[in-house]
């Protein structure tokens, strides 16, 4: 179970959010809503463990947004889709599963597959659509064995078919017991998606 | 990653040859004064083309998002920033100090003068390398930061400057120059400790 207490963000001299508190349970997805500039990043970036609040805790399964296990239990997914330009997609993968997982032998060729971009293992990212690269980071979906996801914006530059395949790929997680915190200004078929908004 | 973008560590390199080569023209091709000002030469045509190449230790990797996702890895941030440092290393000190003896030989210098000034560039560049890191972490967020990047970093290479030169001018005379080399390895390991805590909290810093 996640649970975010009496959090707050101050950015410059805005104060984004104040005493924001919920809990998630497993097999849960949250969305956080809110017009531009109201801190959804910021909040996700709080619970990844990129930026500190100004005050509040989060802890996840008992473990402390600090800690190596909460690290290692977190899948955060930015802006950006933390690709090398120089790199192929499955060299992108490889590194990008080191830095955040401890599986030993993903099988990458499956997980572009999943995506639909299954001729495009060599590939320089850089060579790539805005789609395709998000598709490809998005792949991480399919590898990770992180039990908390946090997507911003995932469905960015996605067209409806990758939508389709993460929203499902995001309701089998959460069958299997993960949660997700999404933030998107799209529209989401996702059951059971809980809402909340700053 | 640099050697499919090669242009990364190559135009700092091809500036640190062409600047060099082009003393003897401008100043004069008189054997006795180049000898006499090249250390001086080669050691400050080393600190700019590593300051030079700096400003790609982290921003690409800023700009497509990977450094979040290297912040946040279970795996300690000093080690991954280590391991970056070394990599920038290899690419921006190592080929100096393997071009230092041919650019020596152009500046007259002599055998034992070129032994002293290969070796104070194998135990000062990775300072170079270890001290950028943490003005690097520090401008990262910041667009178009060379000149605060060189604001912050050159008062810091001037202790290495002095004496990494006066190693190499005093060789020239026979004189002993173990003090020099001491200080310079003093530099190198206290900085091998400290750059890549300090550099770990300035990213930290930087991405918040």
């Amino acid at each position: 179970m996640l649970s975010v207490n009496k959090l707050s963000c101050q950015r410059g001299y805005n104060l984004l959010f104040e005493n924001l508190s919920f809990e998630l349970n497993s097999g849960e997805v949250l969305r956080i809503s809110g017009q531009n500039g109201s801190g959804k990043t910021s909040l996700l970036k709080i619970i990844a463990g990129l930026n500190t609040p100004e005050l509040g805790s989060i802890e996840f399964d008992q473990n402390q947004s600090n800690s190596e296990t909460y690290q290692i239990e977190t899948l955060y997914l930015g802006h950006y889709a933390a690709l090398s330009s120089e790199l192929s997609c499955i060299e992108n993968l490889e590194y990008l599963t080191k830095l955040n997982t401890e599986i030993l032998s993903p099988n990458f060729h499956d997980a572009l597959k999943e995506i639909g971009l299954e001729n495009y293992e060599h590939e320089p990212a850089g060579n790539l659509s805005a789609g395709q690269k998000r598709r490809i980071a998005l792949s991480l979906l399919f590898i990770s064995q992180s039990k908390l996801w946090l997507l911003d914006e995932p469905f960015t530059a996605l067209d409806s078919d990758g939508i389709k395949i993460i929203e499902n790929q995001i309701e089998k997680h959460c069958a299997n017991g993960g949660l997700c915190i999404l933030t998107t200004h799209q529209d989401c078929n996702i059951k059971s998606l809980k809402e909340i908004s700053l | 990653m640099a050697f499919r973008n090669p242009s990364s560590f190559l135009n700092p390199l091809m500036f640190f040859v062409i600047s060099i080569s082009l003393f003897p023209i401008a100043i004069s091709p008189n054997a006795e004064t180049l000898m006499n000002i090249a250390p001086g030469i080669i050691w400050v045509i080393t600190m700019l083309s590593v300051l030079l190449s700096l400003n790609s230790l982290f921003h690409s990797d800023y700009d497509n998002g990977v450094l979040e996702q290297i912040v946040i890895s279970h795996h300690p941030l000093p080690l991954i920033l280590l391991a970056k440092t070394t990599a920038h290393w290899i690419l921006s000190g190592l080929p100096i100090i393997l071009l230092s003896p041919l650019l020596g030989i152009a500046l007259f210098l002599d055998s034992n003068s070129i032994y002293i000034l290969m070796l104070t560039l194998c135990l000062a560049t990775p300072c170079l390398s270890l001290i950028g890191s943490i003005g690097a972490s520090l401008v990262v967020s910041i667009k178009n930061s060379g000149m605060l990047l060189s604001l912050l970093i050159l008062p810091l290479y001037i202790p290495i400057l002095i004496f990494a030169t006066s190693a190499v001018s005093q060789s020239q005379f026979n004189l002993s120059i173990n003090g020099q080399l001491y200080f310079l390895g003093s530099i190198l390991i206290i900085s091998l400790i400290t750059a890549p805590f300090v550099s770990a909290v300035a990213l930290r810093v930087s991405l918040e």
